[in-house]
C-alpha cells in the first residue's frame, strides 16, 4: 500500500541507473535530509549535537568503512580503530606542517595515508584469509598505537602522545559551535555515504562481492584479486581515515593513541553486526543501536536496580553493559544475521502488501 | 653470550604460558572448526572462579575441581545458547559469535566473583634455581620449570586424547563437516560439550599459572591476544605446533624487546621499549608470507 513499486515504469537508462529507483526511497531519503540538515540543528540541544549526534555520525562513517572491507569485500578486520589513528595524526600533521593547508584537504590527505597502511597491513590477504587475517589486522592494530606513543614527531612532541586538534574553519568560515560542527561532519558523512553507496553498485562493488562469496571462483571468472583486494583496504582504511580525522576534531577535541584502542575497533565491528554486515544503512543503524545502547542502560538500569533494592555499583553497571554487548551480538548472529537493515527491508515488504496479508 | 642465553630461556619459559592458552584454541578448533576468540576470557573466568571459591573458604584443590565444574556448566550453556543455533554457520559468523561471548563472560565472571585484583598461591615457589645458577651462572625461576612440566604433561594427555580414543577420532570428524559427521550419528551436541570442557580444563590450568603468576585480574583476558600469533605460527589444527610456536614466540619476543630497541635507539634516539605487543604479529606475519598453513598446519587446497 504505502510501498509499492507497481505502475513507476523506467523508460531510460538513466532512470534505470538511479540511486534510489523507487519513489518512496527517494522521498524518504530527501526528508531525512531535510529533517539532518534543516531541522535538527535548530531544535535539538547542544547536549545532543555534541553526545549524541556528531559521535553517531563519526561512527556510522566508521563502520560504513568497515563494512566496505568486511561486509562487502568479505575480508574480516579488527584493525579499524588504527586505521582511524593514523587519518587522526596524520591529518593533524598535515595541518600542523604545512601553512595554509586547508582543512579539507588535510583530512583527505589523512584518509589517504590511513589508506597507504590500509594497503601495506592488507598485502597478506593476498596469500592468507579468514582468521589469519583478523590476526593481521590485529598487528595493524598494535604497531600503529605502539609508533604513535614512541614517535614523538608524529604528535609534534607530545609526552603522552596528546594530540589537540586545531581550530578548523571551511572556506572562511570557523567550524566551532556545535551546530556548525555537526553540520560540517554531517556534510562530509553524507556526501562519502552517497559515494559509497555508488561504489557497491559498480563494478568494483561488484567484484567485492564475488570476491566475498567466494574468492577462486572470482578469480577463475577474470577478477583481478589482488587489485580488488587492496582497493578494498586501500577504500575502507580511507573512510575510517577521514572518520578518525573527524573524531579528533569535530567530537573530542584532543585525543591520544590509547583512544583507539582495540575496544573501539570491537565496537566498531558490533555496530556492522548489529546494523547488518553488507549494508549501506545498515551501518547507520548499528551506529544509532551501539551509542544509544550504554546511555539507555546507564539511565535505566540503576532505577530497576533500586526498584529491586539491589546493590548497584558503577562498575556493576559496566559489566552488565558488557554482558548485555555480548549477549545480543550472540543474540543477532542467531536471529538476524543480517542485522537491522534486514528488519527494515522486512518491514518493507510488509508495506507492501499492507493491508492484505497476501 | 651468558645474558643472551638468559634471555632465550627466559623467553622459552614464557612461551609455554603462550602455548597453554593456544592450546585451548587449537583443541576447540580442531574439534569443532570454530576460532573461539573467548579463550581469553575463559581463562580469565576459570581463574576467578577458583579465587573465587577459594575466597568462600574452600582448599585450592576443591576450588579448582569447583572451577572446573563451573567450566563445564559454562561449556553446557555455550554449546545450548550458541552453539546449537549456529550449526553449519560460515566459521566467520562463528568467530564473531565467540568474540559477543568473551564480552558476555567479560561481564559475567566479575559480576560473579568480583573484580578486583587478587592473588592466587599455588605453592609454587618463584625462585632462582640454586644448582643451575651456580654451575652456569643462568636464572631460571623454578615456578617457569614447574609450569613447563604441567605444560609438558598436559599436552602428552591431549595428544593422546586425540589419538588413542573414539571419542578423540569423533570429534576429528566433527572438525572436517558438522553435517556429515551428524549424518553417521556422531552425537554433534555431546562432543561439542566435551571439547569445550576440555578447552574450559585448559584454560583452569593456564588461569592458575598467569593468575598465581601476576595476580588474578582482567588483564588475563589479554592472554588470548598472546596466544594468537602463536597459533598463526604453529598452525590452527596442530598441538605440537601450539607448543612449538609458544616457544619461538616467546623466544623471539624477549630477545626482540631487548636488542631492537637497542638497534632503534642507535638509528633515531629516544625510546623504543614495548615491542612486545605487536613483535609476535609482525613476526607471525612474515613467517605466513612464506608459509601460509603455519608450521605444522594442513595445508588447504580450494576448489571450485
Amino acid at each position: 500500500m504505502f510501498y509499492r513499486e507497481a505502475g513507476q515504469f523506467k523508460t531510460s537508462y538513466v532512470a534505470d541507473s538511479q540511486i534510489f529507483p523507487i519513489r518512496q526511497d527517494r522521498i524518504a531519503v530527501c526528508s531525512v535530509l531535510v529533517v539532518a540538515f534543516g531541522v535538527l540543528p535548530w531544535i535539538a540541544s547542544e547536549y545532543w549535537l555534541t553526545a549524541i549526534l556528531v559521535p553517531f555520525l563519526v561512527f556510522s562513517l566508521a563502520a560504513l568503512g568497515l563494512n566496505l572491507l568486511t561486509g562487502y569485500a568479505g575480508q574480516l578486520s579488527l584493525g579499524t580503530a588504527a586505521f582511524m589513528a593514523v587519518g587522526a595524526y596524520a591529518s593533524y600533521n598535515f595541518q600542523l606542517r604545512i601553512d595554509g593547508m586547508p582543512i579539507l584537504a588535510s583530512f583527505a590527505l589523512g584518509g589517504a595515508s590511513a589508506a597507504l597502511v590500509g594497503i601495506a597491513f592488507g598485502l597478506p590477504s593476498l596469500r592468507i584469509k579468514g582468521f589469519y587475517l583478523a590476526v593481521a589486522t590485529l598487528a595493524a592494530q598494535f604497531f600503529v598505537l605502539w609508533a604513535l606513543t614512541k614517535f614523538p614527531w608524529l604528535s609534534n612532541n607530545s609526552s603522552s602522545g596528546v594530540i589537540t586538534a586545531q581550530k578548523i574553519s571551511v572556506f572562511g568560515v570557523d567550524v566551532d559551535t556545535p551546530v556548525r560542527k555537526y553540520l560540517f561532519v554531517l556534510g562530509v558523512v553524507t556526501l562519502m555515504a552517497l559515494v559509497a553507496k555508488n561504489l557497491v553498485r559498480s563494478h568494483i562493488g561488484r567484484a567485492w562481492m564475488a570476491v566475498r562469496d567466494m574468492d577462486v571462483a572470482a578469480e577463475v571468472i577474470g577478477i583481478p584479486l589482488m587489485r580488488v583486494k587492496l582497493l578494498a583496504f586501500a577504500v575502507s582504511s580511507f573512510y575510517c581515515g577521514v572518520a578518525g580525522a573527524l573524531y579528533a576534531y569535530c567530537y573530542l577535541g584532543s585525543v591520544e593513541p590509547d583512544g583507539f584502542s582495540l575496544d573501539l575497533s570491537f565496537r566498531i565491528l558490533f555496530m556492522i553486526i548489529i546494523g547488518g554486515v553488507g549494508s549501506i544503512l545498515g551501518s547507520f543503524l548499528g551506529a544509532a543501536f551501539i551509542l544509544l545502547l550504554p546511555i539507555l542502560l546507564d539511565s535505566t538500569l540503576p532505577a530497576i536496580a533500586t526498584f529491586l533494592h539491589l546493590p548497584f555499583t558503577n562498575a556493576t553497571v559496566s559489566h552488565i553493559q558488557l554482558m548485555v554487548f555480548g549477549g545480543l551480538i550472540v543474540f543477532f548472529l542467531i536471529a538476524e544475521p543480517h542485522g537491522l537493515a534486514r528488519l527494515w527491508q522486512i518491514a518493507k515488504e510488509k508495506l507492501r502488501i499492507w493491508p492484505f496479508p497476501h | 653470550m651468558q645474558f643472551f642465553f638468559e634471555i632465550l630461556i627466559g623467553g622459552l619459559l614464557s612461551g609455554v604460558m603462550y602455548s597453554l592458552v593456544a592450546l585451548g584454541f587449537v583443541l576447540i578448533f580442531k574439534a569443532s572448526g570454530v576460532f573461539n576468540f573467548a579463550q581469553g576470557a575463559m581463562v580469565y573466568f576459570a581463574a576467578l572462579s577458583v579465587v573465587g571459591l577459594m575466597e568462600h573458604g574452600l582448599p585450592l584443590w576443591a576450588a579448582a575441581i569447583g572451577a572446573f565444574v563451573v567450566m563445564v556448566l559454562l561449556s553446557m550453556a555455550t554449546e545450548r545458547f550458541v552453539l546449537r543455533k549456529l550449526v553449519n554457520q560460515s566459521p566467520i559468523t562463528l568467530f564473531m559469535a565467540t568474540i559477543g561471548l568473551s564480552f558476555f563472560l567479560e561481564g559475567l565472571a566479575p559480576l560473579l566473583w568480583g573484580n578486583e585484583v587478587r592473588p592466587l598461591s599455588l605453592g609454587i615457589v618463584d625462585e632462582p634455581i640454586a644448582s643451575i645458577l651456580d654451575s652456569t651462572g643462568v636464572l631460571i625461576s623454578s615456578f617457569d620449570l614447574a609450569a613447563a612440566g604441567i605444560a609438558a604433561v598436559l599436552v602428552a594427555l591431549l595428544a593422546l586424547f586425540f589419538k588413542a580414543t573414539s571419542i578423540g577420532r569423533a570429534l576429528r570428524a566433527v572438525a572436517d563437516d558438522h553435517q556429515a559427521a551428524l549424518s553417521l550419528g556422531i552425537p554433534l551436541q555431546r562432543i561439542w560439550v566435551v571439547v569445550w570442557s576440555v578447552s574450559g580444563f585448559v584454560a583452569l590450568v593456564a588461569g592458575m599459572l598467569w593468575g598465581s603468576r601476576n595476580g588474578v585480574q582482567f588483564a588475563l583476558t589479554m592472554t588470548a591476544l598472546k596466544a594468537l600469533p602463536v597459533l598463526i605460527l604453529g598452525g590452527f589444527t596442530s598441538i605440537p605446533g601450539a607448543i612449538v610456536g609458544g616457544l619461538i614466540i616467546g623466544a623471539a619476543e624477549k630477545l626482540a624487546e631487548i636488542y631492537v630497541p637497542q638497534l632503534l635507539q642507535a638509528q633515531f634516539g629516544g625510546n623504543f621499549g614495548g615491542i612486545e605487543g605487536w613483535f609476535p604479529y609482525v613476526f607471525a606475519l612474515l613467517f605466513l608470507l612464506v608459509r601460509p598453513e603455519g608450521l605444522f598446519g594442513e595445508r588447504h587446497i580450494d576448489r571450485v
